[in-house]
């Protein structure tokens, strides 16, 4: 157990420590409940390592393999830290005709990273999605809640400049 | 449960509702061709659709191995549209599947070939995906080898090793494409709590999952004249290695094993059932001086490796219940490079052991660190029953017409106790009959202790050993059943004095290291006929008469559990945990 704490340390802070620990005991007695705790841990640790996957497996007494299959199976779910905002390219049929390639490639010169990447100074994470069902609006990019369609390479710079 | 009547391909059958396609189908006399289902694991999980069904009024095919039946429900399974189907979703099997059938361990025993064939697959329409073998291929432990590529995602080893086993440590991760089924972390096999039993490998339909191959280090052994080789071989192998070469399951080949063995060259042919004895009368003092001395009890046996590192990883605490004694292929081997140099004035040095295992986690046990008592590497190379049949065909020996050869002194003979070591119950039931002897110096009322043979998971038996009294003892094979018991040990609540843990269903004759298919009805085939070799062909029943056994007393060791024993044929055991990554000294 000491080693295992130990490890969680190097990434997070007691209180976050201390956080985790109070969700695993609260659902620790109620069968079915690693998707829940799983979901308000990432609400309080921002991201879910092999540390983190561990304490829950233990407090919840499953096995590494169950929360390791949980956590990538479901695309909520990420091991890495995430950016403040995430940026999702449609790159659809009807966005991928209309430009939301180029989006792409202006995306990742700009931000220097690839596809499910965060930028190292954790503003971003970069995503893409098949299709977000507004192909009138194409190319379309999200960046967290916001819809932006018609997007235009010399649109970017400026519409990321609002996310700080 | 009510009957319900269904016509397939226009045949009227009456079953139970609730029934699905699949079986109603089987009762119809149509065999439906599935990939993922494992009926006997109660694993169909219905998402390999190569079992697809036509049902007059539903709109899409069903999958038929879940799909459960209604009364007056048509059903079609070889319509156009069904045989369209299956091809199609086998062809996009094939599509993301390399093509190494010829040289792929499993050829001609691949499901996925058998299914294409029954299908009628005549050509893959789709362009192949490419392979790189790049971190899809995992040879990190020591017993078996995971080839992501092969994998077709039926799932079948996640189910054995954690409904069967309770190891859990193959999952299915990420998702669609990109699904692979890996340990947890993606991390090495090597480095999880992996038990290396290779029941995952008996379980998977393809060539995803196969044993360590050392076939190659044999030979070159074999080739070496400076090298002295002999051989041992487990009980379970002569109970199974006939069905390689098309015997039926149960054939005892004891004689044809050995003469093949020399065939392929080796010095001497010994037998680890000659070992098992030896460990019969160091266990049963072992247990005899517990029970006097107050030692710790339940006695647990020591022979299987697999159960070994589970009971290291998941109960760390109850080790002392471990006897210590070394399972029969470790002592071979520390007797061979010891007792048998000595006798035959040969330099240890030069001494190569070769084992043939039914068993994957003896590879694993063979590396073990403090397995060199000897002053050497006790056991050098461990076959399994797979490869030891590859090196037969490679050497174009015909098996089935091989003379019946007898194993060589001093360490080749054994009697009716040490063969039953190969099926669950068997080191129970030799301990028994050695442990009334050493206790009462009388021979017990009947050498046959049949509440622990079988296939039942847990069995119990309890018998009256003057003057101790009633001996309650246990028996479990499958880990998952292991489990059951050491949990009662760990609530105190196991009154037991004796206690023997196989980690395969049905024991060494199910191990991972077994001719595939190995099924629950083979299993209990190759264990009747270890019975058939107990009771008819051996003439001594008892581990103790062993002549060749009292002899090794009498010029090398000297007593049981004494200073030479203690030194080459006990060990200790390692508190590993669960808490992986796990890395080996």
């Amino acid at each position: 157990m000491k080693e295992e704490r130990d490890e969680l340390l190097k990434e997070f802070t007691p209180e976050q420590v201390a956080k985790l620990d109070e969700i695993i005991e609260r659902y620790k007695s109620k069968p079915g409940s690693l998707i829940p705790v799983l979901e308000e841990a990432q609400m309080v640790l921002e991201y879910l390592p092999v540390s983190v996957q561990k304490r829950i497996a233990n407090g919840l007494n499953l096995p590494f393999s169950r929360v390791f299959g949980v956590v990538t199976f479901y695309s909520f779910f990420t091991m890495t830290p995430r950016g403040r905002h995430t940026i999702r390219v449609c790159l659809g049929t009807a966005c991928y005709v209309r430009g939301g390639k180029a989006i792409a490639e202006m995306l990742e010169k700009t931000l220097g990273v690839k596809e499910g990447q965060t930028t190292v100074d954790r503003r971003f994470t970069y995503e893409t999605v098949r299709c977000l069902g507004a192909c009138g609006l194409g190319p379309v990019v999200v960046i967290d809640n916001d819809v932006h369609g018609r997007m235009k390479p010399a649109k970017l710079k400026e519409t990321l400049n609002n996310y700080q | 449960m009510a009957l319900v009547t269904v016509t397939i391909d226009d045949i009227k059958v009456e079953v139970e509702s609730g029934t699905t396609v699949y079986e109603a189908a089987k009762k119809a006399g149509i065999n439906i061709p599935t990939l993922c289902a494992w009926f006997e694991g109660g694993h169909t999980p219905g998402q390999c659709r190569v079992c697809v069904a036509e049902v007059e009024g539903q709109r899409n095919l069903v999958a038929s191995c879940v799909f459960p039946v209604a009364d007056g429900m048509k059903i079609h399974t070889k319509s156009e549209r069904v045989r369209k189907a299956r091809r199609l979703v086998v062809e996009l099997l094939l599509a993301d599947h390399p093509q190494e059938c010829t040289y792929c361990v499993r050829n001609g025993i691949c499901e996925l070939q058998r299914v294409a064939e029954q299908v009628g697959v005549k050509e893959v329409r789709f362009s192949r995906t490419e392979f790189p073998e790049e971190g899809m291929i995992d040879r990190s432990s020591p017993s078996v080898v995971r080839d992501g590529r092969k994998c077709i995602g039926c799932m079948r080893c996640v189910t054995v090793c954690e409904n069967v086993q309770t190891v859990s440590v193959l999952t299915p991760a990420w998702r669609g494409s990109e699904m692979r089924v890996v340990p947890a972390f993606d991390l090495p096999l090597a480095e999880t709590n992996c038990v290396a039993c290779g029941q995952c490998i008996l379980a998977c339909p393809v060539g995803a999952l196969y044993e360590k191959d050392d076939v190659e280090k044999v030979w070159e052994a074999l080739e070496d004249p400076t090298k002295h080789v002999v051989v041992q071989e487990a009980p379970a192998i002569r109970a199974a290695l006939g069905e390689e070469f098309g015997l039926p399951p149960g054939t005892l080949v004891t004689g044809k094993m050995i003469a093949a063995l020399r065939r392929l060259g080796f010095d001497k042919v010994f037998d680890t059932n000659f070992t098992a004895d030896l460990t019969i009368v160091e266990e049963g003092n072992e247990l005899v001086k517990r029970v006097k001395e107050g030692g710790k009890l339940p006695m647990i046996t020591s022979c299987s490796p697999g159960w070994i590192k589970f009971c290291e990883h998941f109960y760390p605490d109850l080790l002392d219940h471990l006897s210590t004694c070394k399972s029969p292929q470790q002592m071979f081997g520390a007797l061979a490079k010891t007792y048998y140099a000595e006798f035959a004035g040969i330099d240890p040095a030069n001494i190569v052991v070769v084992s043939i295992m039914p068993c994957t986690a003896k590879k694993f046990e063979a590396q073990r660190p403090e397995m060199k008592d000897s002053g050497f590497r006790d056991v050098d190379f461990v076959l399994t029953t797979r490869e030891l049949a590859r090196m037969i065909r490679e050497a174009g020996i015909d098996f089935t017409n091989l003379p019946d050869e007898e194993p060589d002194a001093p360490m080749g003979e054994y009697t009716g106790a040490g063969t039953i070591f190969g099926a669950t119950g068997g080191v129970m039931e030799a301990a028994l009959r050695s442990a009334y002897y050493i206790i009462t110096g009388k021979i017990m009322p009947s050498l046959d202790i049949m509440p622990v043979r079988g296939l039942e998971g847990v069995k119990e038996a309890s018998l009256d050993i003057p003057p101790i009294g009633r001996v309650k003892v246990a028996v479990a094979h499958g880990l998952g059943n292991a489990r059951k018991l050491m949990d009662l040990i760990r609530e105190g609540k196991a009154d037991y004095t004796f206690i023997e843990v196989m980690c395969c269903p049905g024991g060494c004759v199910g191990g991972g290291g077994e001719p595939i298919p190995t099924t629950m009805e083979t299993r209990a085939k190759r264990a009747g006929a270890l019975y058939v070799d107990d009771s008819q062909v051996q003439k001594i029943r008892q581990s103790h008469e062993n002549p060749s056994v009292i002899k090794l007393y009498k010029n090398f060791l000297h007593e049981p559990l004494g200073h030479k024993s203690h030194k080459l044929l006990h060990t200790h055991y390692t508190p590993r945990g669960t808490n992986i990554p796990h890395r080996e000294n």
